[in-house]
């Protein structure tokens, strides 16, 4: 029998050694239908139940459950079934003996007995006080219980149900639910298991074996073999959706990397006041060492990378007119930044305060990435036109860490720079963006943001939660931003963002974003993730 | 975002309508405020205790929102149930104003100060508890914890002008303190309030000062010591008639801020709002104030109508305007510039941009055409690192290992000692004032994220194969930022033998993906020309010593060592709670470039 074993699996050893298959289709063929609690009556359920599913998974057998319930004796009823009734005890002592005192009844028929026996003996009138003794009232009993106790031993049940209650009250029978199998021949049935093969080999395939070969049933309710796999963390897995929306719009990809900025590329050049509460040690990280930035200046490398990158844009849109150019002349821009704050210029009456050089340095994990769309911004004034950027990457808070809050996650942001571009464009475009999601119908709230206005938080309708949601920040960016940088008046930026944390939970499920971002993430649930199709869950 | 408790019947009887709780919401979202709650919608029984409050969330830069007063007027407005007062100022009928007169040794501690008086106001229980919570919002807010702002309130009817704002050392200032019993000096009042809840967190802005700040009347009563407390002598009750408000600061423009919004809210209680004549010679700071004239602006009726995609006429934007609190009077010269006048309590408006975005609030956003210009085609581009990082990244996964995200932040122990590594300094950036010990620097290497994440997953069957395509960051002088971010590429598998080949497998698979072909040690070294990889014997305190690699490149005739792959130390394991060996393998991606 090369290749094959005898039955689907070799035998149990459980099974206390025996070929319960075998047994059953031997009984069967002698016995049809056989009832499992007689013809098996020693083989536990589990075990009955497994060589049956066997059989009747190769249609050898047929079997129907009979669900029963049976009543067992408690180990106090046995004794009362072998001895008689604790009445019946104290009543046959006193019998014997014609007269006991009080006292003794414990000695003669045992503590148990003499305490509820002697109640019920009173009860029945079998017996009565005689001063301090004992002394018969009946001179034949009938000992009920026994005899009830003696039927539920023989037949497993009760006729008279009061009675059973009764019992069952009284701890000396409980009731037990036993499962039970009336087993016939399958059309299928067979004296032996026939010879089976797990799985088709390529020995088979050399003699045509496998014409002939019977092969073992597959079992299609169970998972398949597990697949070793590697996985992508399912928050990179959102970041890949959102950097395709960018990437189909014809956005390009921010240089973000640096999660250190100055107080001027995150704050100062963004129209944030040194004396706003974002800059405040209690939200900011600030950095000991290194202990200073210098004064903005050229970034050749970071340069020559966007360039690389637009050069298909400009090979694009290349045409016969000359485009000049015109040099970032980074001092005036610092100049013109501390004179917006500081007193007020282009069109704005400024903050009006004392506005600090070391303020402006101070070195900090960003805190945004809109640190690095200032940068980008800054260098599109060398040669104004419209053009879009995003970046998705790490910014830094420094805040108490709870359920909903990291001192670190990531940001969305994007930037849209045209000429002529209306607020209600933005609405359009987010609109627009936020369907690619599944969300539709949004709300735009006005809000306040020191380098946008106007400012607008956006809402979406969550159909799941049936409430709305702020998903995002959006606005038009400040011309006290701008106009520093050199950029034309009515070149405007729209800005938005959102957390890429935020959509990955209400996506996933998560409620707590210390198991998304950070060490205390679950492999497991890493690789169980479904794929994201942003459009579709 | 301050979150203010109002009445509920008593702003909506201000605002003369019932509106549901859906109704309010939907106003407040249009004008720019969130309704938290609305606690007559509570079950919580210090909800039900007290008649029903709104909690309304105001804009941090809208500081005439931060009290009922000013929450009820500017809706009022809004729904055109009134015009925004216009403040004015009425000398007494005397016709000599209280003085206050600045001394110059205040330079050295809290130069500035101005004030108002209110004559005959009105309190009630309401009007002046918002009196003061308003204050307190103020100093929270504006005032960055009173360092910038303090404002001292006090009844005029027990003290006598003219005023004096003065600069002593502590010993030389006696009074007792707003509702205590004691006189005590600026010292002793130090220690007094030292461990007190309210006020502890203040002593610190003078304590170390030679001098601290202090406003005395003509009969040298003490009426405050800014900015911590005023006197209990000066105290303002609910019987108080007139009031003398004083305000002490370091920067100007935060001081005519705070001056204007306590006007702007609690002068429509008042009889007459009465000028402070301030004396300030010595830093040409002498003046009444507060200046009550509302600031004029002008506002270009194309750039509105640009920026919002509308066609308004100039009538049109004003009443818009006119909604929003402002007064458009007109326009002489150019008919496309509109001649603005912004309230007093407007501080926030400091550009067309904040006009053009108040007709927009007034319009309703959520009504202004949707349209997206069909005008610019655009060229995407993936920033090279990233993409460079996403086939590493996949080809990781496929390769049967799991992508996990620790944190960048990690502690100095981690990141070194625990590693076997030394801080030569000059190589992390430090952080100045993280708020736990677990962040202090930005890490160096992948490797303390990914030890750490398998350790919160020790439970679970081994092997355990993870990876990370990251940032690690670097002091670098030479930047501007001084310092500059590396991509990295790490992977660690734990296992119940050490896994050494593993890593080295997924190295060459990673490599074989990159175009990097393998060579030996002695090819590379032999032939410049040779463009690949080859790994050699190296000492490394990390690894279990004979059991530790590194990884040096060819690219285009440049030799880099680019990493460094091996068993973990024993050590290492220890240091990291770990149970079984471990190998790792950490690359500086940026070569690939």
């Amino acid at each position: 029998m090369a290749g094959g074993t005898r039955g689907p699996v070799p035998v149990p050893l459980q099974a206390q050694d025996r070929n319960l298959t075998q047994e059953v289709l031997d009984l069967l063929d002698t016995k049809s239908p056989l009832q499992t609690s007689d013809d098996f009556s020693a083989i536990s359920q589990r075990d009955i139940k497994a060589a049956l599913d066997r059989l009747a998974s190769r249609s050898m057998v047929e079997f129907v459950t009979n669900d029963a319930e049976e009543a067992v004796l408690t180990k106090e009823a046995e004794t009362i079934v072998a001895d008689g009734s604790h009445e019946f005890r104290v009543w046959a002592a006193v019998k014997d003996a014609g007269k006991i005192p009080i006292k003794e009844l414990a000695k003669v028929v045992g503590a148990e007995s003499a305490k509820v026996g002697q109640g019920n003996a009173f009860k029945h009138k079998w017996i009565k006080k005689d001063g301090d003794s004992l002394v018969l009232v009946a001179n034949e009993v009938k000992d009920t219980t026994r005899e009830l106790l003696q039927e539920v031993q023989e037949t497993k049940s009760l006729s008279d149900a009061k009675a059973l209650t009764d019992l069952k009250k009284r701890k000396l029978v409980t009731l037990t639910k036993v499962i039970t199998y009336t087993v016939t021949k399958g059309p299928k049935y067979a004296k032996e298991m026939p010879v089976e093969v797990t799985d088709l080999t390529s020995d088979m395939l050399v003699g045509d074996a496998w014409k002939t070969t019977n092969f073992k049933p597959y079992n299609f309710n169970a998972l398949g073999a597990s697949q070793d796999a590697g996985a992508l963390h399912p928050l990179n897995k959102v970041r890949q959706e959102f950097r395709n929306i960018f990437f189909n719009q014809g956005f390009v990809e921010m240089p973000t990397g640096h999660f250190v900025d100055s107080g001027f590329w995150n704050f100062d050049a963004l129209f944030v006041p040194q004396q706003h509460p974002a800059r405040d040690m209690q939200d900011t990280f600030f950095i000991s060492d290194p202990p200073k930035a210098d004064k903005p200046r050229a970034d050749p490398e970071t340069e020559a990378q966007l360039n690389a990158m637009e050069a298909g844009s400009k090979r694009l849109f290349a045409s016969s007119e000359t485009i000049e150019t015109k040099p970032r002349d980074y001092e005036k821009y610092w100049k013109d930044v501390q004179a917006v704050h500081q007193e007020g210029a282009f069109g704005s009456i400024g903050y009006r305060y004392p506005w600090s050089e070391d303020e402006c340095l101070r070195l900090v994990l960003r805190t945004h990435t809109t640190a690095v769309s200032t940068w980008v911004l800054h260098r599109l004034a060398e040669n104004p036109r419209p053009a879009r950027y995003f970046s998705i990457d790490r910014v830094f808070r420094n805040e108490s860490v709870d359920a909903t809050h990291l001192a670190e996650f990531h940001q969305v942001e994007g930037v849209i720079a045209d000429f002529g571009l209306t607020l209600g464009g933005l609405m359009k475009f987010l609109e627009d963006f936020f369907a690619k999601m599944g969300l539709e119908n949004l709300r735009f709230k006005p809000a306040y943001n020191p380098y946008t206005e106007p400012s607008m938080e956006i809402f979406g309708y969550h159909k799941g939660l049936k409430r709305w949601l702020e998903i995002g920040n959006s606005g038009m960016f400040r011309p006290e931003m701008l106009e520093p940088m050199g950029l034309p008046k009515d070149l405007r930026v729209y800005g938005f963002g959102l957390s890429l944390e935020r959509p990955t939970m209400m996506k996933y499920g998560v409620d707590n974003i210390r198991e998304l971002l950070g060490h205390k993430s679950d492999l497991r649930w890493i690789r169980e993730q479904p794929a994201v199709r942003l459009e579709k869950d | 975002m301050p979150t203010i408790s109002v009445d509920k019947a008593a702003l909506l009887k201000a605002l003369e309508k019932e509106y549901t709780t859906e109704e309010f919401d939907e106003l407040c979202f249009e004008f720019g405020l969130e309704l938290d709650e609305d606690t007559s919608q509570s079950t919580k029984p210090e909800d039900l205790a007290q008649p029903a409050q709104l909690k309304i969330e105001i804009p941090a830069n809208r500081y005439d929102m931060l009290c009922y007063e000013g929450i009820a007027m500017n809706l009022r407005v809004f729904l055109q149930k009134e015009k925004l007062p216009k403040w004015t100022l009425t000398a007494p009928a005397s016709g000599e104003l209280e003085t206050l007169t600045i001394k110059e040794e205040t330079m050295q501690i809290r130069p500035l100060c101005s004030g108002v008086i209110f004559r005959n106001i009105k309190f009630t229980k309401e009007r002046y508890d918002s009196f003061i919570a308003l204050q307190d919002k103020l100093h929270q807010n504006l005032a960055r914890q009173r360092t910038l702002v303090s404002i001292g309130t006090h009844d005029l009817d027990t003290i006598k002008g003219p005023f004096t704002y003065e600069a002593l050392p502590p010993e030389q200032i006696e009074f007792i303190p707003l509702n205590q019993t004691q006189t005590m000096n600026g010292k002793q009042l130090m220690e007094f309030y030292e461990k007190d809840r309210n006020l502890g967190k203040y002593l610190s802005i003078i304590r170390d000062s030679p001098v601290y700040p202090v406003i005395f009347d003509s009969n040298r009563t003490v009426l405050s010591l800014p900015p911590i407390i005023n006197s209990n002598h000066s105290k303002i009750t609910l019987d108080t008639k007139n009031v003398l408000i004083e305000i002490t600061a370091l920067d100007k423009t935060k001081l005519e801020i705070v001056n204007h919004v306590l006007v702007a809210m609690f002068g429509g209680y008042a009889e007459s709002i009465e000028p402070l004549r301030v004396i300030s010679p010595h830093n040409n700071e002498s003046r009444d104030t507060p200046d009550l004239s509302p600031r004029e602006m002008q506002a270009e009726v194309d750039y509105i109508n640009q920026v919002t995609g509308l066609a308004l006429s100039p009538a049109e934007i004003s009443s818009l305007l006119e909604r929003m609190g402002h007064t458009v009077t007109g326009s002489n010269t150019d008919s496309n510039l509109l001649d603005v006048s912004v309230p007093i309590s407007r501080a926030d408006v400091l550009h067309q941009a904040d006009i053009m975005e108040d007709v927009a609030i007034a319009y309703g956003f959520n009504k202004l055409p949707r349209v997206y210009p069909n005008k610019t085609a655009a060229v995407a581009a993936p920033l090279p690192i990233n993409k460079l990082a996403d086939i590493v990244r996949v080809e990781s996964a496929a390769a049967g290992w799991t992508e996990v995200m620790p944190l960048i932040l990690c502690s100095h122990e981690e990141n070194f000692e625990w590693l076997n590594r030394k801080d030569n300094g000059g190589t992390a950036v430090r952080l100045a004032n993280p708020k736990t010990a677990e962040y202090q620097i930005v890490r160096t290497s992948l490797l303390p994220g990914l030890l750490k994440t398998i350790n919160s997953n020790r439970h679970q069957p081994v092997p355990i194969k993870v990876f990370e395509v990251s940032d690690v960051g670097f002091i670098d002088l030479t930047k501007e930022r001084k310092s500059r971010n590396e991509r990295h590429f790490a992977a660690a598998i734990m296992g119940k033998t050490s896994g050494f080949e593993q890593v080295h497998g997924l190295l060459d698979r990673i490599m074989l993906m990159l175009r990097s072909a393998f060579i030996t040690r002695e090819d590379g070294l032999k032939n410049e020309q040779l463009e690949g990889y080859w790994i050699e014997e190296v000492d490394d305190d990390t690894f279990l010593k004979g059991h530790s690699a590194a990884i040096k490149v060819n690219i285009g005739g440049k030799h880099h060592t680019i990493g460094v792959f091996g068993i973990l130390h024993p050590s290492v394991l220890k240091c990291f709670d770990l149970g079984y060996p471990i190998s790792t393998v950490e690359i500086n991606l940026e070569v690939f470039l």
